[in-house]
């Protein structure tokens, strides 16, 4: 991995894993919880209100460049949802996942495709399948489903149907 | 003059698939883009979710029936990754070959369909002829010309057949030649010149702001490819450089692809040689733990294709989170378009490989 660092044409690069864990926790002490870093995979967790903070630093500090994606994960007995980022440092080629958890009455977080453009479908997406709805988001409106669907097709509470 | 949008597609020949691209246009100029998507939605994720692992298999082949072989590659290492199992070294070889044979094979699907939407059905017969030694080199490995069912979660299916080797290489040997053809056919055309250079411009900046990935990042001088620089299978122990051109139009992306066929053409042989004996597959769990996750990210034909999964205790997930990359490439569409023309449509979407299995899931 380290000779894989000085390649050129990418940036300067050079942070591993774990300093980027390392450098996560020193900024947002409070907020950022990490389960799991190594040389290119840094596991975290994030509080909701922080999220917006968290994702400018590891843009504008951190070198993260790609929003590789934004899924969401429905816990219906434990009344929350998970908004599961993976963001992808090219410089650094370190993959980070951020899972921020809400509660399942208040689906609502801050959007960060105004800082990663590549975020804006997914996050369309997501609203789409879960109704979590992102804040500062262009163009929150649904994106797969056909036009008039009422419900949130991937929410573990809608059963559309179930192989024997 | 007035604008007006205009609907291209669902049905129109050059979406390649069923998805609407609406143009708004000053005369003959795009001055906005609108890429309206999900005609082919089927829920795949809430599909996978009511079955067993190994049921998931021949869905993944669905996801794109062009590379079904890397979409299937990327299920099966996911659930790997998730219960934590290391696949035996033959099993790791032969998905390397096979998958950078998928990767030719997706590339001559693609340079087939972008050679009709120019209007070259040269082009078309040329690849399309090509392609269908690929096809029959899988054919003879599992049996199926398409949609292959062959990664295994620990393995792959079954060994690989007599004669693997020598009818790759004769097939190599026959497709570097033809290549050549292939590329002096387009590259000193001066139509296919005048319709894909300066066209579909995007800086690599705007590239990978936008979540673009694969051939059409390194076109834009973005020299990123997962296979290098976070590998998987073998490709961290084999030989290979990365494709990658400086302009951002669409005949760079056609230059990068065509010079990854070639670089494919190098990591199979590579690949045959070291190929060691040994046990091709391990018996995997049928239960993974509830709550554990896992994901895989790797480099499909198209670009950067990546699943997330989460166990339920059970021998169903309990979310699966599919990442296609032409889902996000088409978000990026409107930077490509504004302000060219819409005679130029065809051939700068062409450039960027449409798959709508895997954009609508």
């Amino acid at each position: 991995m380290g000779k894989l660092a000085q390649r050129e044409g990418l940036g300067p690069g050079g942070k591993t894993g774990e300093v980027i864990a390392q450098t996560l926790v020193e900024k947002f002490p409070q907020d950022v919880k990490i389960t799991k870093a190594t040389q290119n995979r840094v596991f975290a967790t994030v509080n909701k209100p922080a999220w917006l903070n968290v994702a400018a630093f590891m843009k504008d500090a951190l070198d993260f460049d790609h929003v590789t994606a934004v899924s969401g994960v429905d816990w219906l007995e434990e009344k929350k949802m998970w908004v599961v980022y993976h963001i992808t440092s090219y410089a650094n080629r370190v993959t980070a996942e951020l899972i921020v958890e809400l509660p399942r009455d208040q689906l609502e977080i801050d959007s960060i495709s105004n800082l990663w453009g590549g975020a804006n479908w997914h996050e369309r997406e997501t609203y789409d399948m879960y109704g979590i709805v992102f804040l500062g988001h262009p163009r929150m409106e649904r994106i797969l489903t056909p036009d008039g669907t009422d419900y949130f097709p991937y929410r573990k509470d809608f059963v559309g149907g179930r192989r024997v | 003059m007035a604008e007006m949008w205009l609907n291209m597609g669902p049905q129109h020949p050059f979406t390649h698939g069923l998805w609407n691209l609406r143009v708004k246009l000053d005369g003959e100029t795009i001055v906005d883009a609108d890429p309206i998507v999900g005609y082919l939605h089927r829920g795949w994720e809430k599909l996978a979710e009511n079955r067993m692992y190994p049921q998931i298999i021949p869905m993944a082949d669905r996801l794109c029936y062009g590379a079904s072989m890397s979409w299937e590659h990327l299920y099966c290492n996911t659930i790997e990754n998730m219960m934590e199992l290391e696949v035996p070294d033959r099993a790791k070889y032969i998905r390397t070959i096979v998958l950078e044979a998928q990767r030719i094979g997706s590339h001559l699907m693609w340079l087939a369909a972008l050679g009709t939407d120019l209007g070259s059905y040269t082009i078309f017969l040329y690849s399309v002829r090509e392609r269908e030694l690929f096809l029959d080199l899988m054919q003879n490995l599992c049996g199926a010309r398409m949609t292959y069912n062959y990664c295994r979660i620990g393995g792959v299916r079954n060994d690989v057949p007599a004669n693997f080797e020598r009818d790759f290489d004769r097939v190599l040997t026959h497709f570097l030649n033809r290549m050549n053809d292939l590329e002096s056919l387009m590259d000193r055309s001066s139509v296919f010149r005048l319709r894909m250079e300066d066209t579909g411009v995007i800086s690599g900046e705007q590239a990978r702001n936008l979540g673009v990935t694969g051939p059409n990042l390194r076109g834009s001088g973005v020299e990123y490819d997962v296979r290098k620089d976070d590998p998987y299978e073998v490709y961290g122990d084999l030989d290979f450089r990365t494709c990658f051109e400086k302009e951002g139009d669409s005949f760079a992306r056609y230059r990068v692809r065509m010079d990854e066929m070639r670089e494919s053409c190098n990591i199979i042989r590579q690949a045959i040689k070291r190929m060691p004996k040994g046990p091709y597959r391990l018996k995997p769990p049928r239960n993974a733990p509830k709550g554990k996750t896992g994901w895989a990210h790797v480099e499909d034909p198209r670009g950067e294709g990546f699943m997330y999964v989460i166990g339920n205790g059970d021998d169903h997930p309990y979310r699966l989170k599919v990442r296609s990359p032409i889902f996000v490439t088409v978000s990026a569409a409107p930077v490509m378009l504004i302000g060219y023309k819409i005679a130029d449509v065809p051939a700068i979407m062409g450039s960027v490989d449409m798959c709508l299995g895997e954009t609508d899931r």
